[in-house]
């Protein structure tokens, strides 16, 4: 809903000139921040990148890195995607958005192999799957195409939060009540262990992580009574 | 032989695409409100599976991994090109999938019009590129296992779609809590169908 109206308010400019000078951070701008965050957070509104959402949230450490990860790729991508887009031919957009993705894709995975070997290990094809991640293609099509530079980069700063906000929810909820810890640091008390509590080891396996974020959007949507699907 | 159905029968229910691992969960959910398309959609994704995943298997054994390039020079052994590896596999299935809508739109004019906008959708379907990630990680020996791998993991695909469709179908007739209507209750359905699914893991093949 944002980027429509973004789109038909912002005529394309040139690169940096934007003629009627904005604020860097003025209203709009800061609105291209926080809506993904709620309104229209790209995995419980929009419906895009469930897939790695899903599958690395067993532990919050992974899901950190995941979301640096995402983050970084769909600033850069954004950025670079909206510098040519008065460049690209319409036909062929698709192959130099994934060539794009995939390169910045690449530098991120080296990074981590060379950073944190241990985690690019847990996290093992997800990363590679970043290029597939319909989040990042998805705002490369929607807003990149058609609005400037800083618009583009805050856009794909937010949407990459908005994702990376359900991945360490979901993540925080399966590691405190599948194993007990957070951040791989024991939080529940052992006294409570040695009255009978015990961890659910259901939560580790990857058919909650479905059902968590299904309750997640039910929440959602029962305090914001406007996301309610028809049907 | 034996080996070949084992992998197959591996690679659509234990290891299923959808249900062990959430590939090409953002089709599953955006495709899945009516069977037919759903089913259309499935068979789109083998087609593009069983071609690419030995591509590339062919690719990664004579490119990409370590020591790769031998077949060219010995001297070549030291080469590891296998960072290439991502840039290379997108690229063939993004050709692929272009290939095969021109097939499609020239021989089968009738399957292009039922397909319609999901054949271009699959280069970005990440079961696609999930499967040739797999692939890269699980050794196979020969092009055939690759191939049976791909055509198998497409399979299991479509089979998980055409349930969840059919359940969709369903529930529009069940009187679902407001909020959990559409996405929220395809996701906890989904979940159930997974702890279904995991009993599938205890079997040893």
């Amino acid at each position: 809903m944002a980027d429509k109206e973004a789109k038909s308010s912002e005529k394309p400019t040139l690169l940096f000139l934007n003629k009627e000078s904005e604020p860097l951070f003025s209203k709009k701008n800061r609105a291209l921040l926080t809506d993904p965050l709620d309104d229209n957070n790209p995995i419980t509104v929009q419906v895009l990148g469930v897939c790695s959402a899903l599958a690395i949230t067993v532990q919050l450490k992974p899901a950190l890195v995941m979301t640096l990860s995402v983050v970084a790729v769909m600033g850069a991508s954004n950025v670079i995607i909206s510098l040519l887009r008065n460049l690209i031919p319409n036909r062929i957009r698709i192959i130099v958005q994934l060539v794009v993705v995939a390169s910045m894709v690449i530098l991120v995975d080296q990074i981590l192999r060379a950073y944190a070997y241990d985690v690019s290990k847990q996290l093992s094809i997800f990363i590679g799957l970043i290029i597939t991640n319909c989040i990042v293609m998805g705002r490369l099509e929607a807003f990149a195409l058609g609005n400037g530079v800083w618009k583009s980069f805050l856009d794909g700063i937010g949407n990459a939060a908005g994702y990376g906000f359900i991945l360490i929810v979901v993540a925080f909820f399966r590691e405190l009540l599948g194993s007990g810890k957070l951040f791989g640091f024991q939080v529940i008390p052992d006294a409570l262990y040695e009255m009978g509590y015990e961890n659910n080891g259901l939560m580790l396996l990857s058919p909650m992580a479905l059902i968590t974020v299904g309750v997640f959007i039910w929440i959602q949507r029962a305090r914001n009574r406007k996301l309610i699907e028809k049907n | 032989m034996e080996g070949f159905l084992n992998l197959f029968v591996k690679s659509i229910f234990i290891e299923n695409m959808i249900f062990a691992y959430f590939l090409g969960m953002c089709s599953y959910l955006a495709v899945s409100k009516t069977v037919k398309t759903a089913v259309g959609l499935g068979f789109a994704v083998i087609f593009v599976l069983a071609i690419t995943v030995p591509i590339n298997f062919l690719l990664d054994t004579y490119l990409l991994r370590p020591g790769a390039l031998q077949w060219l020079d010995p001297s070549y052994a030291e080469i590891d090109l296998s960072f290439l590896s991502f840039i290379m596999f997108i690229a063939v299935i993004a050709s692929m999938v272009q290939l095969v809508e021109m097939i499609v739109e020239k021989f089968a004019p009738a399957l292009y019009g039922a397909l319609g906008i999901f054949l271009p959708l699959i280069a970005v379907n990440c079961a696609i590129l999930g499967g040739s990630l797999f692939m890269q990680q699980k050794d196979f020996s020969g092009v055939a296992e690759s191939a049976v791998y791909g055509w198998g993991s497409g399979v299991g695909w479509l089979l998980a779609m055409l349930a969840i469709a059919a359940i969709r179908e369903k529930i529009i007739y069940s009187n679902v809590p407001a909020p959990l209507r559409g996405l929220g209750i395809t996701f906890i359905i989904t979940g159930l169908m997974a702890l279904g699914f995991m009993s599938f893991m205890g079997i040893k093949l």
